[in-house]
């Protein structure tokens, strides 16, 4: 056993010292590599991350929401018929929720208005998020104007700023109580903008939504998980798209590894050929390109996963976040939670490492049956 | 279609190693026909060094043909919250008609890759290439079941949608449905148990008289491969209700998941691991008299034995642990 260890320590030895020997070769097709291995490692933690992200909010989110619909539009929901729903079996509470977007020209953003269940603000005073607080300027004891349906300002005091850490759920929200919604907007009272449904048994959810389309046909339930899955596939899908457009540049990479690979220069083509004549075996020489492949894959595949980490959980992903997370004026300035694990690093293996190695075996195998004699002349 | 980086390093992998293998197989065809060892011919030369290339490749692709099989059930697992009512591994692959051949094939091919590498590992030791017929044979009948497994994972990803309504686990494994699952579950849960316990027992006691006395290598190959059987038929239909603690679930691939500390895991690792040992050992039986063989494969059999052993304990003494320390207790 240890004169087999002994065996593939000399030749990680050796290995290591011939692609030292060869600097500038080895240095470029490292750089080529490592940039491949953090553009798909970048790309695969940050869907993660997104969809974990995701799944947080939604965690909180009610089992369903039932909205109205009229000519295939969300329409506002009439709030007798969560009484209704209320009374279907294995219901265990409906909320007439209130909830609307506010264009503000001044800033040329979208916030998000809803009137909370509990903890209402009293007539008059507003909760603001912070991405809110960070555009206008506006801090907790100022005035800020609201312009009504009638186009006439309406004056609401910030009484308090949303923390910063849930920014990713209340970056462009404006929390107020029910009374100055309703006049913000001139909304009809008895109406809501729908209705959130938990049930006791999360199973029964199924068999609920269905008897709540029977009784009111003009209804659109939705499920939590729905959204949840709705999240994860486009998540997986973006991720998978860009996986895709990089497939071309992981093309070019696999062309210039087998070109660097079955360049063999003179030098090195009679360093081959003294070794085979001092006692080398084509099986040893074999192991020993496996070995050099092996070293330049592992130290790309590292730093690459590496700097991939640091790229997406302390830098934002900068590179492509914008056409993975989508775009606002305000939008929510979060950290994404770090997490990484086996499985796409595994994954990243198939993408970069597997290719590579494949591309690569047949151009080790001919410098490896090299004829001593002819190599050496 | 699914594009997700899963599916897709998947697929690279399955083109991979559809294209290696068929490589391989050309020249497998040429190696059984033309070998001569006696022969200095250039065909002969040139044949023995392309062996080296064969190797390295068929090793390459086989190896990604073990890893690929744990990433294809992880991502089956991963992918379940994409399909209304699969709740794990048996949902998802349960979409189309695809997701059960591809994972039978990998498994078959898992097998026959592993007997594969252990026939090789034992020519290379030899100087006389003693076992390459065989080896190449054997890699011939290969190559029509990994290509079908690379088309059967590309049309299984292709034919993926999300959103589609599968049957989940739940009620695949459940008593009343017709077909393997239905009757894997349905087997009697306690004389399953016992026809696994005595299973392995006699596989053990087979494997220690040939480690002393060097006779029973065939019986050997036999009863760890009944083992292999034995062992999924009573993890499904007795095993497994001590892990989920539940007398109905009968699932296989729940215990993959996280809220069982991914012991599905292990317990496959170890039951492929020692399926293939166990099978190597009967494989290198007939080939024990040829040239330089006589030397490599007696020692290599006894270390193969020792792994399916230790293997096979390890899980048996996993399956048995909730048996024994789990308040849950079937009557």
């Amino acid at each position: 056993m240890s004169g087999l260890l002994a065996r593939h320590r000399n030749i990680i030895d050796f290995a290591l010292s011939s692609l030292l020997r060869r600097k500038a070769k080895n240095i470029s097709l490292l750089a080529v590599y490592t940039l491949i291995v953090i553009i798909i490692a970048s790309c695969m933690l940050f869907i993660n991350a997104l969809k974990q992200e995701a799944a947080a909010v939604l965690k909180d989110a009610p089992d369903m929401v039932v909205q109205k619909m009229v000519a295939g539009r969300h329409d506002l929901m009439p709030v007798s018929r969560g009484e209704v729903i209320g009374g279907i079996t294995g219901v265990r509470g409906v909320t007439a929720r209130l909830w609307g977007y506010y264009y503000d020209a001044v800033t040329r953003a979208n916030y998000t208005l809803t009137v909370s269940d509990g903890g209402q603000p009293a007539p008059g005073s507003i909760y603001i998020g912070s991405a809110i607080a960070r555009l206008t300027g506006f801090s907790q004891g100022d005035l800020m104007p609201l312009r009504t349906y009638k186009g006439e300002s309406k004056l609401l005091q910030v009484v308090r700023v949303l923390p910063a850490e849930a920014e990713i759920v209340s970056a462009d929200l404006i929390v107020l109580s029910e009374k100055d919604f309703r006049e913000l907007f001139n909304f009809p009272a008895g109406f809501a903008t729908d209705l959130a449904v938990s049930a006791g048994n999360p199973l029964e959810l199924a068999t609920i939504a269905a008897k709540i389309v029977h009784q009111f046909p003009d209804t659109r339930p939705i499920m939590k998980s729905e959204m949840l899955r709705t999240y994860d596939s486009i998540f997986d899908w973006r991720g998978g798209m860009i996986v895709v457009m990089f497939a071309v540049a992981v093309l070019a990479f696999i062309i210039f590894a087998w070109d660097k690979a079955s360049g063999l220069s003179a030098e090195e083509r009679r360093e081959i050929g003294i070794l085979k004549s001092i006692g080398w075996e084509t099986a040893d020489v074999l192991l020993l390109k496996f070995w050099e492949g092996a070293i330049i894959s592992l130290t790309a595949f590292l730093c690459g996963a590496t700097v991939a980490y640091c790229h997406v959980f302390f830098f934002s992903a900068s590179l492509f976040e914008h056409a993975l997370k989508g775009w606002a004026v305000l939008y929510p300035q979060f950290r994404l939670a770090p997490s990484i694990n086996a499985y796409q690093l595994t994954i990243l293996f198939f993408l970069t490492v597997v290719p590579y190695t494949a591309a690569t075996i047949i151009p080790s195998w001919r410098s490896a049956t090299v004829d001593p004699d002819s190599s050496m002349r | 279609m699914i594009v997700q980086p899963a599916a897709l390093a998947l697929i690279v992998a399955a083109l991979l190693t559809g294209f290696m293998v068929l490589y391989a197989g050309w020249y497998g065809v040429r190696i059984l026909l033309h070998w001569d060892m006696r022969s200095g011919s250039e065909l002969q030369l040139s044949l023995e060094r392309r062996t080296y290339l064969i190797s390295a490749i068929v090793n390459f692709a086989l190896i990604c043909q073990l890893l690929s099989l744990l990433l294809f059930i992880y991502t089956a697992d991963a992918l379940h919250s994409l399909f209304i009512g699969a709740m794990c591994a048996a949902g998802t692959l349960h979409v189309n008609g695809f997701g059960y051949p591809v994972l039978a094939l990998k498994i078959v091919n898992f097998l026959l890759a592993g007997l594969w590498l252990i026939i090789n590992y034992a020519d290379t030791q030899g100087y006389d290439y003693p076992l390459i017929r065989v080896k190449y044979s054997l890699l011939l009948a290969m190559v029509p079941l990994v290509l079908l497994e690379s088309f059967c994972l590309i049309a299984y990803f292709a034919g993926l949608q999300a959103d589609v309504i599968t049957s989940c686990c739940g009620s695949l494994f459940s008593l009343d449905r017709p077909g393997i699952g239905g009757d894997l579950a349905g087997l009697p849960d306690r004389s399953m148990a016992i026809a696994f316990y005595c299973n392995m027992a006699a596989t053990a006691a087979c494997g220690i008289i040939f480690l002393v006395k060097k006779r029973g290598g065939y019986l050997f190959a036999a009863l760890s491969s009944m083992g292999f059987i034995s062992a999924i038929a009573a993890l499904v239909s007795f095993f497994c209700l001590y892990f989920y603690e539940l007398p109905t679930h009968h699932c296989p691939f729940c215990i993959l998941q996280s809220q069982y500390g991914y012991v599905g895991y292990l317990l496959y690792g170890c039951l492929l691991g020692g399926g293939v040992a166990g099978l190597g050992v009967g494989a290198l039986m007939p080939l024990r008299g040829r040239g330089s063989m006589a030397a490599v494969i007696p020692v290599l059999q006894r270390q193969l034995m020792a792994a399916a052993l230790v293997l096979y304990l390890i899980f048996t003494l996993v399956v048995s642990w909730p048996v024994i320390f789990s308040s849950f207790k079937l009557l």
